[in-house]
């Protein structure tokens, strides 16, 4: 089945890989050797130096220094080496095809987070009140393991549609059909389309919601809930004045996590739509930019817009962090 | 912290006011949510084993009437046959994301175990402020670093005529795919494995350096194996994180199909045959398959990891 041929073409890839790795290792092992010798005064601040100093590199190289060189980038033009000034920035300003780029990405980051947040909670409650709840909590989060190239082909083929003479081999078409009117075409209907995008994402998201608000809920202590039960509390009010408030730390988290992943959102918009038919958001339109039109400048400055986006969550993040640390 | 125990606070089997929401009609809405939920995976999964014939005249659904399968998908998927035309083959992606996919989690994880080590253990004026100054960096959208470091890659880093960083030329090679991986998992990767390592018993450590233990050795004997739950988590995370990664593998393996991962192959298959279903369920399937079987046999680690980071 697999000719000789292949495997001269890529058994170098593995050799590399697995070089790489036993030599990673060996350096590692050689320093901490080395420097495990050491004794006295010096001892101290060389362990600390080995230990740190790879990831503070690698962190300055991969993250400080193009953070700071795509803003300086998005002042740049096409090519990154001439000063342009605000030019990129009132590129966006002007162009109405990017305003429709950033009101999706608004869409995203207002419904996806809360849509999510709060099925994985509805979810989280009922499986606590269920038992056996272990299977449908697995196949739950299953999605969690799917890429979002892969989630997007699985929902292209329940969104695919055939012309009304053909018959229907996507589910949703099928059902629209039994329910007696004509399909679509899902996916270049706008704004339905960024919805149907967005329920890509809630499908692969909802599980992780859920799983963690679980755990939450299950850390709330039983006489509490018990005690609130004898003092009348039930179902909505219960749930209102009792569970919601215990687990509301956790919910925020989740929130913010979800507000960041589809801020940042790009396979299910890339694989899908590719970003036509108004369905693209800021990360596809950069790599766009970037990539496809090789315009560095103006990608730049679509990378900082995200990034101006993302500061206030995790700076809310780093607050509680910090808050925590201090009780602790 | 197990997740998975049945530890259901029982609170009102005598209560009469929860009727509504008793046990049954809690299973009963959360077990028709899984069903739709799986459905879709399902369907995926049916069709990439029916006839290419079949899957374009009928619906999945069909197979519980008509049942007719195939491997002849996966044939044409995996090797490059079939009647579909030469669809290239997808098995030298699939190798691609593994020699992908194995450095690019045990890098980072070992990396960031050694700092998280530091920042909890070996403690210097400044560490706190330090931790706080990584795990703020998750600020930084991967989308950021992408142009940079790809520059950095292809044509070193300079200050006039002094060159800091010469051209390292992986652009395009395994390693310009590694390194990107390893430097944007470190942020996540120390602030959860420092959580835990911080929280390892002092009395411990303490008498193995009474004992003469330097650091290394401290490090080697007791955080490691220590560590291995917190450890094993994260590398789960990872795994899943790069074996479905899109943006960064097109952006570092752009133009040589000699390592892009098969995710990428994947989505550059549903431009080119966006109407074979059959090839694009089968090749989706192989896609999904490795990272299904690492989440379902290792789950347990996997959701530790992520409570980690969120539940206190």
């Amino acid at each position: 089945m697999v000719h000789l041929s292949f495997w001269s073409s890529n058994l170098p890839k593995i050799e590399q890989t697995l070089g790489a790795i036993a030599i990673f290792f060996a350096v590692l092992g050689a320093l901490f050797y080395i420097a495990g010798r050491v004794n006295g005064r010096a001892a101290r601040p060389l362990a600390g130096f080995i230990f740190l100093a790879p990831a503070l590199l690698l962190l300055l190289v991969g993250l400080v220094v193009p953070a700071i060189k795509t803003i300086l980038f998005s002042f740049k033009d096409s090519n990154g080496i001439k000063y342009i000034g605000m030019k990129n920035y009132q590129w966006i300003i002007d162009n109405p095809e990017i305003h429709k780029v950033i009101v999706n990405t608004l869409l995203w980051i207002l419904i996806t987070p809360f849509a999510t947040t709060a099925l994985g909670l509805f979810l989280a409650i009922m499986l606590n009140r269920m038992k056996r709840e272990s299977l449908p909590k697995s196949l739950l989060f299953m999605p969690m393991a799917i890429s979002f190239v892969g989630a997007s082909i699985i929902w292209q083929f329940v969104y695919n549609f055939a012309p009304p003479s053909q018959p229907q081999t996507g589910l949703l078409s099928a059902l629209a059909r039994t329910l007696g009117f004509t399909p679509p075409n899902w996916i270049l209907v706008q704004p339905l389309n960024t919805f149907l995008l967005m329920v890509i994402f809630v499908w692969v998201e909802t599980g992780f919601a859920m799983v963690i608000l679980s755990a939450a809920i299950k850390g709330v202590p039983a006489d509490i809930m018990e005690a609130s039960a004898l003092d009348g509390a039930t179902g909505w009010k219960l749930f209102r004045l009792v569970t919601f408030p215990m687990v509301r730390s956790t919910f925020i988290v989740v929130l913010a996590t979800m507000v960041v992943t589809s801020l940042k959102l790009f396979d299910i918009v890339r694989t899908v739509t590719g970003g036509n038919f108004s369905t693209s958001v800021i990360s596809n339109e950069m790599y766009s930019q970037i990539f496809v039109r090789f315009d560095n400048g103006r990608g730049s400055a679509l990378a900082v817009i995200l990034f101006v986006m993302v500061t206030p969550i995790l700076a809310y993040n780093i607050r509680n962090l910090r808050k925590e640390r201090s009780i602790a | 912290m197990s997740i998975m125990s049945k530890k259901t606070p029982k609170i009102a089997d005598h209560n009469p006011g929860r009727k509504l929401f008793s046990s049954k009609f809690a299973a009963a809405v959360v077990w028709s949510i899984t069903i739709l939920w799986t459905i879709p995976t399902f369907g995926l999964f049916a069709t990439s084993f029916r006839p290419k014939n079949d899957v374009f005249l009928t619906g999945w659904w069909q197979i519980f009437t008509h049942p007719h399968f195939t491997l002849s998908n996966y044939d044409a998927v995996l090797f490059g046959k079939g009647d579909a035309g030469n669809v290239g083959g997808v098995l030298p992606y699939f190798l691609n994301s593994l020699a992908i996919t194995l450095p690019a989690v045990i890098f980072p994880v070992v990396i960031a175990t050694m700092a998280a080590y530091c920042l909890a253990w070996i403690r210097f004026r400044g560490s706190d402020a330090l931790f706080f100054g990584i795990f703020a960096l998750q600020i930084v959208p991967i989308q950021m670093s992408l142009i940079p470091l790809l520059q950095l890659f292809t044509g070193g880093a300079h200050i006039g005529h002094f060159t800091l960083i010469p051209a390292l030329g992986i652009a395009g090679k395994l390693a310009g795919i590694w390194l990107p991986h390893t430097m944007f998992a470190l942020p996540l990767a120390i602030y959860l494995l420092h959580n835990f390592i911080s929280s390892l018993p002092r009395d411990l450590m303490e008498a193995a350096y009474v004992d003469g233990a330097n650091h290394f050795t401290v490090f080697r004997r007791i955080v490691l194996p220590l560590s291995i739950p917190a450890i094993a988590a994260f590398s789960i995370f990872q795994f899943l994180w790069v074996w479905n990664d899109l943006l960064v593998a097109l952006t570092f393996s752009a133009g040589t199909q000699t390592i892009s991962p098969i995710n990428a192959k994947l989505a550059s298959l549903v431009g080119q045959w966006g109407s074979h279903w059959e090839i694009l369920t089968a090749g989706a399937f192989i896609t999904i398959a490795v990272p299904l079987v690492v989440f379902f046999s290792l789950q347990r680690y996997f959701v530790r990891g992520l409570l980690a980071g969120s539940v206190k």
